[in-house]
C-alpha cells in the first residue's frame, strides 16, 4: 500500500552516497566526469529496457539515485539524461535509438531535451552529446543555440531548434507525457535530496560555530528553524515515493501524485535553503565555501519541469475533476 | 466483506442523521458514551486491542482504515479518547495484567471515561514543575495538589497524572504515574469554558484523595519514564489519525468546487496545499504503522518522531479550516455553516496542548538533529 524503500534500494542509495563522498572535486567539469561513476553503479541505465542495454527499473529506483545525486549537488541533466530523454528513446523504433540507449546505459553519452512550453530550454546542452525536442506528438534531434547562464553555475540553458523529425504520432504524445511526469519526479527527488544536505550542512555549522561563549545551534531561534526544515523534508519524501509507485503501477492519480511531490519537494527545499544560509550567515554567502552548490541549484530546479503554480493547478484539476489535468506538454 | 468495507456499512446505518450535541456539555456527554457503547457492542470501539479486552486484534494499519472511515462518515467525537489513545496504550506497556483486566474492558465500553490530569497551574510546558503530591499510606497514596486544563473532566468517571510522590528525588525522580476516581471524596472539579463556550476541560482540586497502590502504573518513582515511553502516544498518529485531515481536506475541495472563485489562484493554491498536506500526513502514517505492525519502531516511541508529526498535524489542521473560513466569505463567522468555525475553534489549540509546539520543535532540534542542549 505505502512505498517503504527496499533493504535494496536504501543499499543503492548508500552505495551512490559513499561514491560521491570524499574530496570534493571543483567545478562543473569535474562534477560532469562523476558521471562515468554513475554508470558503474547502473545509475545511468535505470530507465533504459533491458534489451538495449539498461536495467528497467521503476520509477522509485529512480527517485533512489537521483535524490541522492541532489544530495551531493552532482552537475549534469540529472532528470533530462536520467529520465526524460530515456523514456522517449523508447518510443522511437530502430538502430538510431537502441544506439544512443546502449550510450547512454555504459555513461558514454550524455542527453538533454526541450519540451516547450514547460521546458522551454535544455539545460546543459553544452555538455550533452545528445539533443532532443519534443513538442505535442513530434520529436526532433535538435541542435542547441548559445548555452545561456544559470542562477546555478554548475548548470547551463540553451534555446534549441529541430533539425530532424525523429518520430511523430500518438505513441510519441504518450511518451512526451511519460517524460515530462518522470522528469517531474526525477527534479523532485533531487530537490529533496538537496534539501537534506542543506540542513545536514546547516546542523554541522551550528554545532561548531562559536558565537557569544556559545554554539550557534544552542539558540533557540536557530533550533527552532532548523525543525521546521526538518518536519518538511520529512512530509515531502512520503510524497515523492508514493508517485513514483503511482508511476510504476500505472494508476490513473500518478500525475496528481507527482505534481503534490515536486510541489512539497521545492517548497521543502527552497526553505531549506533560505535558512541554510541564514544559519551559516556570511560564510554562507561565499563561493569559497560549498553551500552555494546546493543553494543555487535549489533555486534553479524550483522552476524546472512545472513551476509550482502549473503543478498546484494539476493537483487541484485532478482532485475536481476538471478534465483531464491540464494537457500533458503544457 | 473487507474490514474497510463492514466498517463502512455499519456507520451508514449507526451513525446519527443529525449531529449529537457538543461532547463538552452534560447532555451531550451522556449521547457521546451511548454511543461509544453501540460501538463497543459491534467490536468497533478498539479495533487494535486484543479480542479479550474488545478489540479485534486488528493492525495500526486496519486501524487507520477505521480511523479513514469513521471520519468520512462524519461519525461523533470520541468521548473516551483520553483513555482510548493515552492511557490503554501506557497500560499495555506499563501496566500488570490485573489492572488490563480491571480496567481495559470497561473504557472499551465507556462504563469508565477517562480524563487526563497532566498540566498544574505552575506545570504546562515545563510538565517536570509538577507540585501534586502522593504522599505515601498503608496500602496506598493520599493525593492533594490541583491539576488543570484536564481535557474531559467536567464530565468524566476517572483521571490519570503524575504526582510528586519523591520529593527529594530530583526533578524527574520521584513522580508516580497514578489513576484516581473524580468522584472520590476529596476531589472538586470546576468546569473551564473554553473560548468555543463549551466546558471542554477542567480544573481538578484534590484534598488528601486516597488511591490504592493498584492504580499506580509502574513502579512508584518510575513516574516520568513510564508517561514519556508513551508520550508519542498523545503527539502521534493515535491521537490524530490522518482519517481526520484527509475527510477535512475531501470538504475543503468541494466546497472550492461549490464555492470558489475560479480566478482566485491564491486562494486555489492553498486549497491544493491544503490537500497535499492531508495527503503527506497520511502516507507518513501508514508507513509509520506498517513499520510498528513489522515489529519495528512505531510513533510511541522516544517521542522524538511524533514531534515531528505533531507540528504538522496541528499547523495543517488550522491550514485547512482557516482555508476554508477564507472560502466562504462573510458567512464564515457562522458557528452552523458548514461546521468550519467549530472546526475551527477546535483546531486552535493544536499547536498548544499535547506539549506545545515550540517543545515539539526543541525535541526535534536537540533529539532528532543533534544540536546542542
Amino acid at each position: 500500500m505505502t512505498a517503504a524503500r527496499s533493504p535494496e534500494q536504501e543499499q543503492f542509495a548508500a552505495a551512490l552516497h559513499d561514491l560521491l563522498s570524499g574530496p570534493v572535486p571543483a567545478g562543473r567539469a569535474a562534477g560532469l566526469a562523476r558521471w562515468r561513476d554513475l554508470a558503474r553503479l547502473g545509475v545511468t541505465a535505470l530507465v533504459i529496457p533491458e534489451s538495449r542495454g539498461g536495467l528497467g527499473a521503476s520509477p522509485l529506483d529512480l527517485v533512489v539515485a537521483a535524490e541522492e545525486l541532489g544530495h551531493h549537488a552532482l552537475p549534469g541533466p540529472v532528470a533530462e539524461s536520467l529520465a526524460a530523454v530515456p523514456r522517449l528513446l523508447a518510443a522511437l523504433p530502430g538502430p538510431e535509438a537502441a544506439q544512443w540507449q546502449h550510450g547512454l546505459a555504459a555513461g558514454d553519452l550524455l542527453a538533454t531535451l526541450a519540451l516547450p512550453p514547460r521546458l522551454p530550454y535544455a539545460a546543459d546542452a553544452d555538455a550533452a552529446g545528445l539533443v532532443l525536442l519534443a513538442e505535442h506528438d513530434t520529436l526532433w534531434l535538435a541542435e542547441p543555440g548559445p548555452a545561456r547562464r544559470s542562477v546555478d553555475p554548475a548548470r547551463s540553458l540553451s534555446g534549441v531548434r529541430g533539425q530532424r523529425v525523429l518520430a511523430r504520432g500518438p505513441e510519441v504524445a504518450d511518451a512526451v507525457r511519460d517524460a515530462l511526469r518522470l522528469g517531474a519526479l526525477a527534479s523532485a527527488a533531487q530537490l529533496l535530496g538537496a534539501g537534506r544536505a542543506l540542513l545536514e550542512a546547516s546542523v554541522g555549522h551550528a554545532r561548531t560555530r562559536v558565537q557569544f561563549g556559545q554554539p550557534v545551534g544552542a539558540f533557540q531561534a536557530v533550533q527552532h528553524r532548523l525543525a521546521d526544515i526538518a518536519i518538511g523534508l520529512e512530509f515531502a519524501r512520503p510524497l515523492l515515493d508514493a508517485a513514483a509507485q503511482a508511476l510504476a503501477q500505472g494508476r490513473p492519480e500518478a500525475a496528481r501524485d507527482v505534481s503534490a511531490a515536486k510541489v512539497a519537494c521545492a517548497d521543502a527545499a527552497s526553505r531549506a535553503a533560505r535558512a541554510a544560509l541564514q544559519v551559516h550567515g556570511a560564510i554562507g554567502y561565499t563561493a569559497e565555501h560549498d553551500l552555494h552548490r546546493w543553494l543555487t541549484k535549489v533555486r534553479a530546479l524550483i522552476p524546472a519541469w512545472g513551476t509550482q503554480a502549473q503543478h498546484r493547478a494539476e493537483v487541484m484539476a485532478a482532485l475536481t475533476g476538471a478534465g483531464q489535468p491540464a494537457a500533458a506538454w503544457t | 466483506m473487507s474490514f474497510r468495507g463492514e466498517v463502512r456499512d455499519w456507520l451508514a446505518v449507526h451513525v446519527p442523521d443529525r449531529p449529537l450535541p457538543s461532547v463538552d456539555t452534560a447532555a451531550g456527554f451522556d449521547r457521546h458514551r451511548a454511543w461509544e457503547r453501540e460501538l463497543a457492542a459491534a467490536r468497533l470501539a478498539v479495533v487494535s486491542w486484543p479480542a479479550r479486552y474488545g478489540g479485534r486484534d486488528a493492525t495500526l494499519a486496519d486501524w487507520l482504515v477505521f480511523e479513514e472511515e469513521y471520519h468520512a462518515a462524519r461519525a461523533p467525537a470520541r468521548v473516551g479518547q483520553n483513555g482510548l489513545f493515552l492511557l490503554a496504550p501506557t497500560l499495555f506497556a506499563h501496566g500488570t495484567a490485573e489492572q488490563r483486566d480491571r480496567l481495559l474492558p470497561r473504557m472499551a465500553r465507556a462504563d469508565d471515561v477517562w480524563a487526563q490530569a497532566w498540566s498544574e497551574p505552575g506545570a504546562g510546558s515545563d510538565l517536570a514543575a509538577i507540585r501534586a503530591r502522593g504522599t505515601p499510606v498503608p496500602g496506598g497514596w493520599r493525593l492533594s495538589g490541583t491539576k488543570t486544563w484536564s481535557s474531559r473532566a467536567a464530565f468524566a468517571d476517572r483521571a490519570f497524572g503524575l504526582f510528586r510522590t519523591d520529593p527529594g528525588a530530583g526533578r524527574h525522580g520521584g513522580l508516580s504515574y497514578l489513576m484516581f476516581d473524580l468522584r472520590a471524596p476529596g476531589v472538586t472539579v470546576r468546569p473551564i469554558r473554553q473560548l468555543s463556550g463549551e466546558t471542554g476541560f477542567a480544573e481538578i482540586f484534590l484534598d488528601d484523595v486516597f488511591v490504592p497502590d493498584a492504580d499506580v502504573i509502574g513502579a512508584p518513582g518510575d513516574g516520568w519514564r513510564v508517561a514519556m515511553s508513551t508520550a508519542g502516544h498523545e503527539r502521534g498518529l493515535t491521537l490524530r489519525s490522518p482519517g481526520r485531515f484527509l475527510a477535512a481536506a475531501g470538504r475543503l475541495v468541494e466546497l472550492w468546487q461549490r464555492r470558489g472563485d475560479p480566478a482566485d489562484t491564491a486562494l486555489r493554491d492553498r486549497v491544493a496545499d491544503a490537500w497535499i498536506g492531508a495527503r503527506a500526513y497520511q502516507l507518513r502514517c501508514q508507513a509509520t504503522a506498517e513499520r510498528a505492525d513489522a515489529g519495528g519502531p512505531g510513533d510511541g516511541g522516544p517521542g522524538a518522531e511524533a514531534s515531528l508529526g505533531k507540528v504538522f498535524w496541528s499547523e495543517l489542521d488550522l491550514a485547512l479550516h482557516e482555508t476554508a473560513l477564507d472560502l466562504l466569505g462573510p458567512e464564515a463567522e457562522l458557528r452552523d455553516e458548514d461546521d468550519w468555525a467549530d472546526g475551527y475553534l477546535f483546531a486552535l489549540a493544536g499547536p498548544i496542548y499535547a506539549g506545545t509546539n515550540e517543545i515539539q520543535r526543541t525535541v526535534i532540534a536537540q533529539r532528532l538533529l543533534g544540536l546542542p542542549r
